[in-house]
């Protein structure tokens, strides 16, 4: 919003030819960054020509060959072999429920930290901000043999659990920081109103918050959408398994030749692919309102 | 990951807790808000602080998963000191911070500030934002799926090997990721490629709070990109700078799903990294108390990299406020 459009100013004393060089400099930097921006995008071409490709078109003509035929069984075969709706609802189910929870512990917790300003809060946003660091390797294993013994392995409630409490450590960590200044004005009037703490807090302070909200809501189940390690150990069979774990677990399968992999990489990350395009607006305003704050 | 940090980046309040702590409320008002931190804490203790204090438990022991843990002392400490692969693992990381936090900062920086400073105002700001979409792309993919598609484009009948071919470089054919020779440059390679994007968004939308002017005035006295560049652009993006440095390097230092996609720590550990190796001590062989071994170390080194960043940060900080 701040890219002013005006034209760059026009000094007067600038040297003439100082302002040829510059016009065609500037031409040269655009191909500079386009080129690297297209080699950025190369292995998704690659991806697209082979995800189309028979097998045996892939062995006579090879990965940049253009194919012969438009090809859709690899995508099919693993469709159907992956039982991929279900994976997909699977993906949905957690990222879906961590968003939705770990944005409402965040704000609980938030509350108490941010405007109830609880004794040591500063240590214990410092604890959240920390174990948002912490290498999952540190907590996998106990976890595992837990969910293990209370039934809870293999089971996308597990993967839920973990994942609300280490996101809302982030969500947490940034909403204390964010409600440490919010207007006590505003709270203040709605005590004298009689409000009780439950109500301003959905009544006064998650309207405010919303567009904050909002954000860590989409990065929430992003996040989680992408996840590997925990869903790799916790879910191990077709009826739980996430996208990403379900196309790691096929990886040096038979049934995986180059159009097969190809194809289920490809439908793998147009989800990924669709939150960016519908979520990039809501994402650049709260950072923008983020940045404003 | 990358996404969140950019709210906290962007965010003045995220990196400056109030250093005052008004106490004007009474403590009685102040307790009935524990109530809505009981929920969070209780999961928090379940879910983060008793696991981390059973694998620091079990970094004390030798345990095979099933049965009782036998209690060993620090045997399992001792055995990583001598052990090579956990060396390995730990110089591939300082390569893994090459690729993940020095070259994506470093370009990231260049490529931002080209991107706001010549294109974006020499020539149309959707141009910009367009090519800002083009790197940005691969941080929203599930990076293990990305790395399953280099993997094949890495393979030694993939698609890398038919472009050499194609361009007339076929001498250079070469199994990328089965060399051990090559494998860690070519993992490198696709780390830089994944991460790069992160930092560029965050510089970009760093660079946008920079007062216009101070660009204009600098123009208008003749300054050149190079002069802007480091009078201007790295100075006033400094803390947006430490953050993208520290959530990278901590992310390099945990980074595990890249590993296990493209190469699983082979060829002979040449890309073994820590947080893969904590998981197939766990997992593959079974070796619960040595892998808890790796996993405090690794936890360790982590919260030692993070204090010490937001100590110079807040130091930096300091001195800046001085002049």
């Amino acid at each position: 919003m701040a890219v002013t459009l005006t034209p760059a100013p026009v000094p007067v004393h600038r040297p003439v030819r100082d302002r040829h060089h510059r016009g065609v400099s500037r031409w040269v930097v655009l191909v500079l960054v386009t080129v690297g921006a297209l080699v950025m995008l190369v292995p998704f071409a690659f991806m697209l020509l082979n995800a189309f490709k028979s097998p045996g078109d892939y062995s006579s003509g090879g990965p940049l060959s253009w194919p012969t035929e438009f090809y859709t069984k690899g995508l099919r075969t693993y469709w159907t072999e992956v039982n991929f709706p279900l994976k997909l609802w699977n993906s949905a189910l957690i990222a879906g429920s961590v968003a939705v929870l770990g944005v409402v512990v965040s704000l609980l917790n938030a509350y108490a930290l941010g405007i109830g300003r609880v004794r040591g809060r500063l240590w214990i946003v410092g604890l959240f901000l920390l174990a948002n660091m912490l290498p999952q390797e540190a907590l996998i294993y106990p976890l595992y043999y837990v969910a293990k013994e209370v039934g809870l392995y293999n089971t996308r409630l597990a993967v839920i659990i973990i994942f609300t409490v280490i996101q809302s450590a982030f969500g947490t960590y940034l909403l204390a920081s964010v409600l440490g200044t919010f207007p006590r004005s505003l709270l203040e009037a709605a005590a004298l109103d009689g409000a009780g703490k439950w109500t301003v807090l959905w009544r006064v302070v998650f309207p405010n918050l919303r567009p904050t909200l909002a954000v860590l809501l989409i990065f929430f189940f992003i996040w989680t959408w992408n996840e590997f390690l925990i869903p790799l150990v916790m879910l191990i069979d077709n009826q739980t398994q996430t996208i990403p774990v379900a196309l790691a677990s096929l990886q040096g399968d038979r049934l995986m030749d180059a159009p097969t992999t190809n194809a289920g990489a490809l439908i793998s990350l147009v989800p990924a692919i669709l939150f960016f395009l519908i979520f990039q607006r809501t994402l650049a305003r709260g950072i923008t309102a983020g940045a404003e704050k | 990951m990358a996404v969140s940090e950019t709210v906290a980046a962007t965010s003045p309040t995220a990196t400056t807790p109030t250093p005052r702590k008004p106490r004007r409320a009474p403590r009685g008002r102040n307790a009935a808000y524990w109530l809505y931190l009981l929920p969070g804490a209780v999961l928090f203790v379940l879910v983060i602080g008793a696991p981390l204090v059973g694998t620091v438990y079990l970094s004390l022991t030798k345990w095979s998963g099933i049965g009782d843990p036998t209690f060993v002392g620090f045997d399992n400490y001792q055995r990583l000191l001598h052990d090579d692969v956990f060396w390995a693992s730990f110089r591939n990381t300082v390569a893994m911070i090459v690729a993940m936090v020095v070259v994506p900062t470093v370009l990231g920086l260049l490529l931002a500030s080209v991107l706001f400073d010549v294109i974006g105002r020499r020539f149309k700001p959707r141009t910009a934002a367009a090519l800002r979409a083009a790197f940005y792309l691969p941080q929203v993919l599930p990076v293990v799926v990305a790395g399953i598609v280099w993997g094949w484009i890495l393979r030694p009948d993939g698609a890398f090997n038919s472009l050499l071919d194609a361009v007339g470089l076929g001498a250079l054919r070469h199994d990328w990721l089965g060399d051990p020779g090559t494998a860690l440059p070519a993992v490198m390679a696709v780390m830089i490629w994944v991460q790069i994007g992160y930092p560029v968004v965050v510089f970009m939308a760093a660079l946008q709070r920079v007062d216009p002017e101070l660009y204009e005035a600098a123009e208008v006295d003749g300054a050149n990109w190079l002069h802007r560049f480091r009078a201007i652009t790295l100075p006033q993006i400094r803390p947006e700078t430490f953050v993208v440095a520290l959530t990278c390097t901590i992310a390099a230092l945990k980074v595990f799903g890249p590993i296990f996609a493209l190469t699983r720590g082979g060829p002979e550990n040449a890309t073994n990294v820590p947080s893969y190796f904590a998981y197939y001590t766990f997992f593959k062989k079974l070796q619960v108390g040595y892998g808890s071994a790796i996993s405090t170390v690794l936890t360790l080194i982590i919260v030692v990299v993070a204090v010490v960043f937001i100590w110079m940060q807040a130091r930096s900080e300091r001195r800046n406020r001085g002049f």
